[in-house]
């Protein structure tokens, strides 16, 4: 038996290593979870929870486009700016009604989306550059459109972003709605799996005859559409379109939120549930640090030490 | 052997076409070109546009971009990307108006090596562990944030520059050119000769072209990587320093979103994201062809500066799109 | 023997990987001023060879000794400084750099203040440059110019470092005839500085042209050293192939059966495939229920031929049809829906996708037929790929197994799955038992069988003599992107193939 020790250290460390990079998000939610639940006064109380699902819902819906345009090896660096376009649409729109206005904001992010998709899928430009070029032109544009926060009282509107159906808030069940639309597209549907096959690679799923160009240009837009409605949700629940910081830095948040999750950045895979916790977790700990009256800039100093750690980890199945 | 004598016989040396010509012209001198033009335009559509003190304003503005975007240009070339440089111009404003508490030289050097060992750090991870520049940089952005807040009590505090000698670096000018514009022209000049006359440069070079390679003809690949992410560090701490001698302060806002203004500035002069090509002088007419068209487009009336952000996206895309379509390169859809 | 002592040599090298031994107590001497041809079809161990000479692998066991002194290089830079050097098929320069820069990286000429003259670094690149015949602009970038000169830039450069002993990759695969009289010339001012060549190459003739001596690896072992001149050609191909020219007319070993004789009009035509440097007018055609084979060496274009005819190879001129019909050119998607399905040469990088299951990697090309209305049905998808796991006899974990953690086997039983779920008319399969254990290799050449009895066109490429020979009806032989040569019938022997490949016949 002495033997088969040192062979099965090596297998149990590769299994560790493998059980982390599969549940480590989890487990990591768990734990931060558990240590609210025991040291953090009302964190079970509903109230609390709805107030952090609330906050967490558009970084959700942004990740869930984020995760999907990562699994095909891309990134999309304008969720943010999508998010602002959205805030100026709105507003510019809500003469006609509510839903028109929803209407053409949702356009608008699927507008912007074609454009990155173009860019990288029929003109060959990285992703990372065509959408940080759309990064900057888009949130110009929403500030242009709408030079100014305002506020706005249109009753539908404002419900959307405040009221709840059944105890829960209509935020929270849009975007839970979104997570299983978007977990059905990638486990069903053809183009879910098209799009993690091109991830994993290109030039076998190009002699395969799958439609490269077109499944990269729908990614592109699908997480345009996400962005809009992220900022759809968050205008509402504002009450008030601010072009000039809704959504800034929420491509990072997002891109943090995928990679947390477990996605890896070389695509291929798309982890939809993973995505969700990676939201959850840096969501806890930054509430956790507020709760326990540490300052935000540790927030942000734990973020990068989590980013790092889950990357890390992610590099040694390579 | 039939065969041998049947294959067709292309020319055998491939002249460069009028379109790969172009493109190459394109490339190198469009920022250039463009930035002439608006200044012409400039010129003849205001007449406040030409003045020394407009023009002033425009070189002085544009110098703390412009200087990080010297650093950042280095890590382009060598195939990388350094998201941290906001952050850092941000955190070396706050520890530069903090030092200046000790005199000017705590001022100055507080910042530099506190930021260039924030990029040192960087470099060592990006180096050794190979993980992707954009995560352990997107980290850095985050770490480098959260550090200036928690020294500044979550952004409440801001200190004040106290030491007169440090903010004349900033405030002060020569012939009528700012200070900051002048310590950026003699960065530009060292940084020149550093990249296109010594070893190291063409080792940077080298490495983003194709990093295997580079290695194989003995290229030291992880001790330069870490070198220029030491620089970007470096540079963008010296940016900030000096644009809290500037603004007597420093500002803990500063520097959101700055390191995506800096990358596209480097794009715009024609450094490939790619790397392995590029130069300092494009890098300096973008950095100078964005703080233009803001300059303008204040002077226009009527038009918000958030204009200038349209133009800027507009001007990137463009400037992708034309390069794609001129270097007659189509590695599918990458 | 050399005359000279061994400038570099191996003594009993063995190297061995997960699964394959590729070089099995190899003992390798070059001498100095000597070029000496290291050939061998793939797997025989050549890169491996060339690799343990460079430091890139450790041999397991054996000794590498240069200038008589064992020598353990840990990396390809450790074997450049101390005068080894290769010059590989892809050219390891930097295209963006200029030539200039990629010739002197390292050691530029210094000027005033120690920074780089660069007056001086044009002036020297260029006379350089001049002797190898190269007389473009020396601050183009070096990816401007053709492969020929960046080769021979590659080459100027390591002779600039003093290297003594370079080993040249394929050297000649891209370059024009004029160019390659160019390199020759080089290498002889090589030798005659008393440097030494190993040339690795499967181009018969340059062998005979620039060679001293050869040594033929095949299967990880040495079969053959000696002088070249004294070598038959015919011999020298029989010695790479492994088949003893006087003893063929054995009975086989491969699991395919007797020969069939379908007399149905083509299925497949192509006819003119043209592109430059790569294919000069290929033509061929498969009918239903024939296995065609398509022979040659190694870059005489059958990987090529094959890609043209599935639309995943631009081509500048040439045709392909389907029962008659043209099939557009240039798209994969067009050849598919024809009915033409192609299992690539390389299976890890245009074949498996490794990171997704067995599953998703059978139904990869066939889901939209799977699927109504976009979504996938998963009962249809398990249906079908219970069948294909069964038929094909797929040994995985179960179908939810990551391809890339199955045998190089069953990833190849898997690929083919992927294309019979598209219910083809046209088969074309690249080297489809290479990598592959011996049981896995019988499976897929009984299947391959049994496929054409069912009716499918095959088009069978292979450096297998025997697997060409007993499974074809017909095999097509290809040589520098050529038809050397059709055999049907009786003709069909590994002789004879190894005849029109080493072009006995037009000689």
């Amino acid at each position: 038996m002495t033997e088969t020790v040192p062979a099965r250290g090596a297998l149990d460390r590769a299994r560790a290593v493998a059980w982390l990079q599969e549940y480590g998000v989890y487990a990591a939610v768990v734990a931060l979870f558990a240590f609210n639940a025991v040291f953090t006064p009302h964190f079970l109380a509903a109230d609390n929870f709805r107030t952090q699902l609330v906050q967490v819902a558009p970084i959700v819906i942004v990740s869930l486009g984020m995760a999907l345009v990562i699994g095909t090896e891309g990134i999309d660096l304008s969720v943010g700016s999508v998010m602002a376009l959205t805030a100026s649409v709105v507003a510019l729109y809500l003469g006609y009604g509510a839903l028109p206005a929803i209407a053409m904001a949702l356009l608008a992010g699927a507008l912007v989306g074609a454009a990155g998709g173009a860019l990288v899928a029929v003109v060959g430009v990285q992703p990372i550059v065509a959408t940080l070029a759309l990064l900057v032109g888009v949130r110009g544009l929403a500030n242009v459109f709408l030079p100014q926060l305002r506020e706005f009282t249109n009753p539908t509107l404002v419900a959307l972003g405040s009221e709840a159906v059944a105890g829960v808030p209509i935020v929270v069940a849009v975007a839970a709605a979104l997570v299983a639309a978007v977990a059905f597209l990638v486990r069903r549907t053809t183009f879910g799996r098209q799009l993690v096959a091109i991830g994993g690679n290109r030039a076998a799923s190009r002699l395969s005859g799958l439609p490269v160009r077109r499944v990269l240009l729908a990614v592109y837009v699908l997480s345009g559409v996400l962005a809009a409605v992220a900022g759809v949700l968050a205008t509402s629940r504002l009450q008030a379109s601010d072009p000039t910081s809704l959504g800034l830095f929420m491509e990072l948040s997002a891109i943090t939120a995928v990679v947390v999750g477990g996605t890896p950045l070389s695509g291929g895979r798309v982890r939809v549930l993973g995505t969700v916790m990676g939201a959850l977790l840096m969501q806890l700990l930054q509430a956790t640090l507020i709760k326990h009256d540490l300052p935000q800039s540790w927030t942000q100093m734990a973020q990068a030490v989590i980013i790092l750690a889950a990357v890390y980890a992610a590099r040694e199945r390579r | 052997m039939t065969a041998q004598t049947a294959r067709p016989a292309p020319p055998a040396t491939t002249a460069p076409t009028s379109r790969e010509r172009a493109g190459r012209l394109f490339q190198r001198h469009g920022a250039l070109i463009v930035l002439c033009a608006l200044l012409a335009a400039g010129t003849f559509a205001f007449d406040s546009f030409t003045t020394p003190a407009n023009l002033g304003n425009i070189a002085t503005a544009s110098s703390f971009l412009a200087i990080i975007a010297i650093g950042m240009t280095f890590v382009i070339v060598s195939g990388g990307i350094d998201l941290s440089v906001g952050s850092l111009f941000a955190l070396g404003g706050v520890l530069a108006a903090y030092g200046s508490r000790h005199g000017t030289l705590a001022a100055l050097a507080l910042p530099v090596a506190v930021c260039g060992l924030f990029g040192l750090v960087q470099g060592v991870i990006i180096a050794r562990t190979r993980m992707a520049p954009f995560i352990v940089t997107l980290a850095g952005l985050l770490g480098a944030r959260g550090l200036m807040l928690s020294l500044t009590d979550e952004g409440a505090t801001t200190y004040l520059v106290e030491d007169e000698a440090f903010a004349a670096i900033g405030q002060g000018t020569l012939a009528g050119v700012g200070h900051p514009f002048l310590v950026m022209l003699v960065i530009l000049a060292a940084a020149a000769v550093l990249l296109q006359r010594t070893g190291f440069g063409q080792n940077v070079y080298a490495i983003g072209g194709n990093e295997d390679a580079a290695a194989l003809m003995g290229v030291p690949v992880t001790r330069i990587k870490i070198m220029v992410y030491l620089m970007s560090g470096l540079l963008a701490g010296l940016a900030g320093a000096l644009n809290a001698a500037r603004l007597s302060s420093g500002v803990t806002i500063l520097g959101i979103g700055l390191e995506l203004d800096v990358i596209a500035a480097v794009v715009i002069g024609g450094t490939l994201l790619t790397g392995g090509a590029g130069g300092l002088g494009g890098t300096i007419a973008g950095a100078l062809l964005l703080g233009v068209i803001q300059n303008l487009i204040n002077q226009i009336p009527g038009l918000s500066s958030s204009f200038q952000q349209v133009v800027s996206g507009v001007f990137l895309a463009a400037v992708v799109i034309t390069h794609r379509i001129l270097s007659g390169v189509r590695h599918g859809t990458t | 023997m050399p005359v000279t002592a061994p400038v570099l040599e191996t003594d009993g090298v063995l190297k061995a990987f997960p699964g394959v031994t590729a070089l099995d107590r190899v003992s390798f001497a070059l001498g100095q001023g000597e070029v000496h041809a290291l050939v061998g079809e793939n797997g025989a161990g050549k890169s491996t060879l060339i690799k343990v000479l460079t430091g890139v692998y450790r041999p397991d066991a054996g000794q590498v000794r240069y200038r008589g002194e064992p020598v353990a290089f840990g990396s390809p830079l450790e074997a450049q400084r101390a005068g080894i050097t290769t010059i590989y098929q892809e050219v390891n320069l930097v295209p963006q750099m200029s030539v200039a820069r990629n010739l002197f990286l390292g050691r530029e000429p210094r000027g005033r203040l120690g920074l780089i003259d660069f007056t001086a670094m044009r002036e020297r690149a260029s006379r350089v440059l001049h002797g190898y015949g190269i007389r473009s602009d020396v601050r183009r970038p070096l990816g401007s110019l053709g492969l020929g000169a960046q080769q021979m830039v590659a080459l100027a450069r390591a002779i600039e470092a003093d290297a003594q002993v370079v080993i040249m990759d394929e050297p000649t695969s891209s370059l024009q005839p004029r160019e390659v009289d160019r390199l020759f010339a080089a290498i002889a001012d090589l030798k005659a500085q008393g440097r030494s060549v190993v040339y690795v190459s499967h181009r018969l003739e340059e062998l005979y042209r620039v060679c001293d001596r050869v040594t033929v690896l095949r299967d990880g072992r040495r079969v053959h050293t000696g002088p070249l001149a004294e070598l038959e050609r015919l011999r020298l191909v029989s010695l790479m192939l492994g088949r003893d020219p006087d003893q063929v007319r054995t009975e086989g070993l491969t699991r395919f059966g007797g020969r069939r004789r379908p007399h149905a009009a083509p299925v497949l035509r192509a006819g003119g495939l043209r592109r430059e440097h790569v294919l000069d007018g290929v033509s061929l055609a498969v009918r239903p229920g024939e296995i065609v084979g398509l022979g040659g060496l190694l870059g005489s274009g059958r990987s090529e031929t094959a890609k043209a005819i599935a639309g995943a190879l631009p081509l500048d001129s040439g045709r392909v049809e389907v029962d008659g019909e043209p099939v557009p050119a240039g798209s994969v998607d067009a050849a598919i829906r024809a009915g033409i399905s192609l299992l690539p040469e390389d299976r890890k990088a245009e074949g498996i996708v490794p990171g997704l299951s067995v599953r998703e990697n059978i139904v990869l090309a066939a889901l939209p037929r799977l699927a109504r209305a976009g979504i996938v049905s998963e009962a249809d998808v398990d249906r079908v790929v219970a069948a294909f796991m069964r038929r094909l006899r797929i040994k995985a974990a179960g179908p939810g197994q990551r391809a890339g953690e199955l045998s190089g086997g069953n990833q190849q039983k898997v690929l083919l799955a992927r294309w019979l779920a598209m219910d083809p008319k046209v088969l074309l399969l690249d080297e489809p038992t290479r990598g592959i254990d011996v049981g896995a290799k019988a499976e897929v050449q009984a299947l391959i069988d049994e496929l054409a009895a069912g009716g499918l066109a095959v088009l069978l490429i292979s450096s297998d003599l025997e697997e060409l020979v007993e499974g074809s009806e017909r095999v097509v032989v290809l040589r520098d992107g050529a038809v050397a040569g059709e055999l049907s019938g009786p003709d069909v022997t590994e002789e004879k193939i190894m005849a029109a490949i080493a072009g006995e016949n037009d000689d």
